[in-house]
C-alpha cells in the first residue's frame, strides 16, 4: 500500500463509521477539488452509491461553471443533491459585492448563517428531483446530526487542530480548547441531543495528495483549476468577487502535481487567493469558531 | 507546508511528547527552520511580532498558529506539522505537555508510528515525562527516542545527561519499553538537531534528524491471523444493486475469495464469494490496512459489531469479562457499579467495572495502590464486565483488536488494552451456540429474501410478567391481530414445549433446577422458527435478565422484543412495558406501533 492507498482506506473507514452511526447525515460539497475527492471516496466506500444527501451552500456569487458542473454530476452520478441559501441577505442586498457588507460579514451571512440554517432545517432546502430534472423545496426539515466536510489539516492553522470527528454544540460552536480524544480508530460517534458532529475524512491529506488522487482516479474537476491559455488558474475556489487566480502554466492535474512538487508554490499559501482569510488576521479562526467550514 | 519532492517519498507520523515547558515546540520549530520547511516570510513575521511585543523570539512561536495559543503560551492541541528529509515526509504531531491536555496528547499519539520524548536537562524527569512514556507504551508505539533538551542550560554537562538517561531507563524498564536512543540537544541553540555540536564533543552519535530517519517503517501486520471488525452490511436495493456487501477495514492478516470466514461472537460462518471495489481492478485479496468489501456465499445474518476471522486461523476470544489496563480522562471518576459503554472494534456494548485491581499513582506511576474508584488521569488495572459477550483479542495476540475505549455521557473518557479474557457464567452455553452456528447448514434462500417475500421481519415477541397477569391472553391477541393483517405469525405456548421437547427434563415440582435448560431449548426452537421468517409470540413466567441473556445468546439478540406485563419493577431490558390490560385495544395498538418502529412490520 502506498501513501495514497493509506489515505484512501482511512477516508473510507471514517465514512463508513459515520454512515453507521449517524442517521441524519449529509456531506458538504463545495464543488471544489477537496470535497469532490471526498465525494469520490464516498463512492468508493459505498461501492458506487452515495447513500446520503450532498449539501451545497449556494452564495449566488459562485462562478457559473461551478453550478453547471454540480448539476451535471448530480445527474450522472444520481446524487441526492440539496442546496441552501441565505435568500434574505441576497434579497436585501446585504452582501459585499453589493457594497453593503465587508467581506467577513458577507462570508458569515452567505456561508456560515446559510449553512447553520440549512443544516438545522430552519431554512428551506432545495432538493434535486431526478424525475422532474429540477430543484424543489424539500419536505424533509429534520436537522442533520452528522456533517461530512472535506477540510484538510494543512490548509491553515485552525484546521490543523481538528479531529476526524469534531463536535459542535447547540450554537454550532467549536470549543477548540476542549475537544474529545480520538484513540486509534475510535471516534466520537455519540452525541447529545441538539448537538452535531462534523466529520473530516480528508484531515491528513495535503494539497499535493488531493491532486495525486484526482490524477490517479481520473476524477472530473471544474476547468477553473487549470490554465486555459491565459497563464492563470484558480488554486482554491470560492465566490467570484473574493477569489483570485494565481499565475500558473498548469493545464491539467498532472501539471499541477509537477508544479506543486517543483516548489514553485511552496512559499505561497494555498488560500492566498481567498480575500476573506486576509481580513480574518491571516486565518479562518474567527469564522470557523462560529461554524464556518 | 512544503510540498516539493522528487517522487513518491514515504510518510511517517511522529508524535513529540514530554512534560510541559520541556521544549517540544522549540525542537519542532528548529527542525522546521533547519530543514527549510517554513513558508517564505514566516520566520521574519514571527520575529517581527515578538519584537513588537518586546518578547524574545522563540522557535516555539512558529508553531503557535492559533491566537488562543499565543495568548496562553501553551500548546492546546495536537497540531500537525509537515516537513521532509531526503528520506521521507514527516507529519510531526505536537502533543501538549500540560496535564490538562492529556486527551489531546493521546489523540496525537494514537496515530503515530514513532515518538520523540523530550526531557528538560535542567528540570529532569517529571510527572508527564513518565505519564507520556506510559501512554506511548499503552498506545502501542514501539519506537521511541528520548531528547534530553536544554543542554545549554546545564553547560552541556555529560554527567547531567547520563543521570537522566539512567533514571528514565529504569522507569522504562518497569513498564516494558525500551528507548532506541537518548540524544542530548538544545532546541533553542540548535545543538544536535540537524548536526552535531562542538559544545558537546563527548557526544558523537546520531543527530535528531538522523534519529528520525533511523525510525523504521513498521510493516503492515499482514502475516497475523485475519481480523475484520464488521462496520456494516450494505444492500443498496433501491438503487437497483442486488449485492449484499460486508464492509470493514482489515486490521490484520488477509482474506481472499473461497476462504471460510467465521463471525464472532455468534460463530456464524460462510465462504467469501467475491471482493468488491469501485473504480479499480478487483484485487486478489484484501490485507491489513485496507478498507475491504466482500460478498458471502451463504446468506447468513451478520451485522455491524461482529468480528470476522478465518476458520483455519487463531480464533478471537469471546467473553463478557475482560481483564484490562486502562487510563481514565473523565473529570468524573470511573466507578464500579455504574453503566458505561465499551467500544472494541466496531461493537458498542454496555459495561461496568466489576473490580479495580490496582491504580498506579498518577504522579510517579511506580507504586500500585488499591483504590475504590479510578480518577482523572489515573492508570489502572481492572476487570470489566459487559452485558453481552464481545469478541476481541488479547493485546499480546493481536494489538489492534485488543484495544478499547470507554464512553461516558457521549464522550470517550478512557481507553486501554485487553490483557485477558476471563470466564463468565454463560460461557458453556455460548460454546454450544457457536458450535451450532459452525455446523449450521444454510438454506440457499437468504434471511432477507424471506423477509422480503413475507413483507415482514422475523421477530421473537416475548411476553413476560408475573403469574396470572394475562400474558397468554395478550400473546394470543397479538397473534390474532397480526394474522388478520396478513402476517406470518405463530403463538407458541410454553406448555407446548415443556411437555414435548422438554419431556426428558420436565419433572413435577422441579421447575427451577432445569429452568435455564428449559429456556435454552425454548430459545433454540424460537431460533428455527425465526430462521423460517416467522413472527413468533411466546409467553414466559417472570423472565429474569439472566434468562433473557440466555435467549439473546441463542437467538440474534436484535430480533427479540421483550414485553413486560405488570406494573412492578423488573430488571429485564424490555422493549415495552404494559402496566395492565385495562385498555386492551390500546395495548394492541401500542404493540403494533412498537413492531412498526422496529421495522418488523410496515405501516399500511
Amino acid at each position: 500500500m502506498d501513501h495514497l492507498d493509506h489515505l484512501e482506506s482511512l477516508g473510507v473507514h471514517i465514512l463508513r463509521e459515520a454512515y453507521a452511526n449517524f442517521k441524519n447525515m449529509c456531506m458538504l460539497w463545495s464543488i471544489g477539488k477537496d470535497s469532490t475527492v471526498l465525494l469520490w471516496l464516498a463512492r468508493k466506500a459505498f461501492l458506487g452509491h452515495v447513500p446520503f444527501p450532498l449539501v451545497h451552500i449556494d452564495t449566488n456569487f459562485k462562478i457559473p461553471e461551478m453550478i453547471e458542473y454540480r448539476d451535471r454530476l448530480t445527474k450522472e452520478w444520481h446524487l441526492d443533491m440539496v442546496y441552501g441559501q441565505n435568500t434574505e441577505a441576497l434579497k436585501s442586498k446585504n452582501t459585499f459585492p453589493d457594497g453593503n457588507a465587508d467581506r467577513l460579514t458577507c462570508c458569515k451571512l452567505l456561508k456560515t448563517t446559510a449553512l447553520k440554517h440549512t443544516l438545522s432545517g430552519q431554512w428551506p432546502r432545495y432538493r434535486f428531483n431526478h424525475a422532474a430534472g429540477k430543484y424543489e423545496v424539500d419536505a424533509n426539515i429534520e436537522p442533520f446530526t452528522g456533517v461530512i466536510v472535506g477540510l484538510r489539516a494543512d490548509e491553515e492553522g485552525s484546521r490543523s487542530k481538528e479531529r476526524y470527528f469534531s463536535p459542535r454544540d447547540r450554537q454550532n460552536e467549536w470549543d477548540i480548547a476542549d475537544q474529545p480524544p480520538e484513540f486509534w480508530n475510535q471516534f466520537k460517534t455519540d452525541f447529545a441531543p441538539g448537538t452535531h458532529v462534523r466529520i473530516h475524512p480528508l484531515l491528513d491529506w495535503t494539497e499535493l495528495n488531493v491532486w495525486e488522487y484526482i490524477e490517479r482516479e481520473k476524477i472530473p474537476t471544474v476547468s477553473l483549476y487549470y490554465n486555459q491559455g491565459d497563464g492563470k488558474r484558480y488554486r482554491s475556489l470560492g465566490c467570484e468577487p473574493c477569489t483570485n487566480p494565481i499565475d500558473s502554466q498548469a493545464r491539467n492535474p498532472k501539471e499541477i502535481i509537477e508544479e506543486l512538487r517543483s516548489g514553485q508554490l511552496s512559499n505561497i499559501a494555498e488560500r492566498s487567493g481567498r480575500a476573506q482569510d486576509a481580513e480574518d488576521g491571516g486565518g479562518l479562526e474567527t469564522l470557523r469558531k462560529d461554524g464556518y467550514m | 507546508m512544503t510540498q516539493e519532492s522528487p517522487g513518491n517519498l514515504e510518510t511517517m507520523n511522529i508524535v513529540i511528547a514530554g512534560h510541559v515547558d520541556h521544549g517540544k515546540s522549540t525542537v519542532i520549530g528548529r527542525l522546521l527552520a533547519d530543514t527549510d520547511s517554513l513558508p517564505k516570510g514566516k520566520l521574519q513575521q514571527v520575529k517581527e511580532t515578538c519584537r513588537r511585543n518586546s518578547k524574545p523570539f522563540e522557535y516555539a512561536f512558529l508553531l503557535d498558529a492559533l491566537k488562543d495559543e499565543q495568548a496562553q503560551g501553551i500548546t492546546i492541541d495536537s497540531a500537525r506539522v509537515f516537513f521532509k528529509t531526503d528520506k521521507r515526509h514527516y507529519i510531526i504531531i505536537d502533543a501538549p505537555g500540560h496535564i490538562e491536555f492529556l486527551k489531546n496528547m493521546v489523540t496525537g499519539a494514537s496515530h503515530a508510528e514513532a515518538a520523540l520524548l523530550v526531557i528538560d536537562a535542567e528540570e529532569g524527569v517529571r510527572e508527564n515525562s513518565r505519564r507520556h512514556g506510559y501512554m506511548i507504551s499503552m498506545l502501542g508505539i514501539k519506537q521511541m527516542v528520548v531528547l534530553v533538551n536544554k543542554m545549554d542550560l546545564v553547560n552541556y554537562n555529560q554527567e547531567t545527561f547520563d543521570a537522566i538517561v539512567a533514571e528514565y531507563t529504569e522507569f522504562l524498564d518497569g513498564i516494558g519499553l525500551t528507548a532506541k536512543a537518548f540524544i542530548p540537544v538544545s532546541g533553542m541553540e540548535g545543538d544536535v538537531i540537524a548536526s552535531l555540536s562542538n559544545k558537546m564533543p563527548w557526544y558523537s552519535d546520531q543527530t535528531t534528524l538522523q534519529a528520525l530517519d533511523n525510525f523504521e517503517k513498521e510493516p503492515l501486520p499482514t502475516d497475523k491471523p485475519f481480523r475484520l471488525p464488521v462496520q456494516d452490511v450494505y444492500k443498496f436495493t433501491k438503487s437497483g444493486d442486488k449485492r449484499r456487501i460486508v464492509a470493514g477495514t482489515v486490521e490484520t492478516g488477509k482474506v481472499q475469495p473461497g476462504e471460510e470466514v467465521v463471525f464472532y461472537p455468534s460463530g456464524k460462518k460462510s465462504v467469501v464469494s467475491s471482493l468488491e471495489v469501485f473504480n479499480a481492478d478487483c484485487p486478489s485479496d484484501f490485507s491489513a490496512g485496507q478498507a475491504a468489501s466482500f460478498t458471502l456465499e451463504e446468506q447468513i445474518y451478520i451485522a455491524r459489531g461482529q468480528l470476522a476471522a478465518k476458520a483455519n486461523e487463531l480464533a478471537p476470544k469471546v467473553s463478557k469479562r475482560l481483564r484490562v489496563n486502562l487510563f481514565w480522562m473523565g473529570k468524573q471518576p470511573l466507578e464500579t457499579g455504574k453503566d458505561y459503554l465499551l467500544k472494541v472494534g466496531t461493537v458498542k456494548e454496555s459495561v461496568r467495572v466489576e473490580e479495580i485491581l490496582s491504580v498506579m499513582d498518577a504522579s510517579d506511576l511506580n507504586s500500585a495502590q488499591k483504590k475504590d474508584k479510578i480518577e482523572y488521569h489515573d492508570v489502572a488495572e481492572c476487570i470489566l464486565s459487559c452485558r453481552h459477550a464481545v469478541a476481541f483479542d488479547t493485546v499480546e495476540d493481536i494489538s489492534s483488536t485488543g484495544r478499547f475505549v470507554i464512553i461516558d455521557d457521549y464522550e470517550i473518557r478512557g481507553g486501554g488494552i485487553i490483557r485477558e479474557a476471563l470466564a463468565d457464567q454463560q460461557e458453556h452455553m455460548r460454546q454450544q451456540v457457536m458450535q451450532r452456528n459452525l455446523k449450521w447448514a444454510s438454506s440457499a434462500i437468504g434471511r432477507t429474501q424471506r423477509w422480503e417475500r413475507y413483507n415482514q421481519k422475523a421477530a421473537l415477541i416475548l411476553v413476560t410478567g408475573k403469574r396470572n397477569v394475562g400474558k397468554k391472553t395478550l400473546a394470543k391477541a397479538i397473534e390474532q391481530r397480526l394474522f388478520t393483517d396478513g402476517k406470518i405469525v405463530y403463538f407458541m405456548g410454553i406448555a407446548n414445549v415443556l411437555y414435548g421437547v422438554d419431556a426428558d427434563i420436565k419433572k413435577p415440582g422441579d421447575d427451577e433446577t432445569h429452568r435455564p435448560e428449559h429456556v435454552r431449548r425454548l430459545a433454540e426452537i424460537a431460533n428455527l422458527l425465526l430462521d423460517a421468517g416467522v413472527i413468533l409470540v411466546v409467553t414466559a413466567i417472570g423472565l429474569t435478565q439472566n434468562e433473557l441473556e440466555i435467549i439473546q445468546n441463542v437467538v440474534d439478540s436484535d430480533l427479540i422484543e421483550p414485553i413486560w406485563l405488570g406494573d412492578e419493577p423488573t430488571d429485564i431490558d424490555f422493549a415495552m412495558k404494559v402496566p395492565n390490560l385495562d385498555d386492551f385495544e390500546d395495548t394492541l395498538d401500542r404493540v403494533k406501533g412498537l413492531l412498526q418502529s422496529k421495522g418488523i412490520i410496515f405501516k399500511a
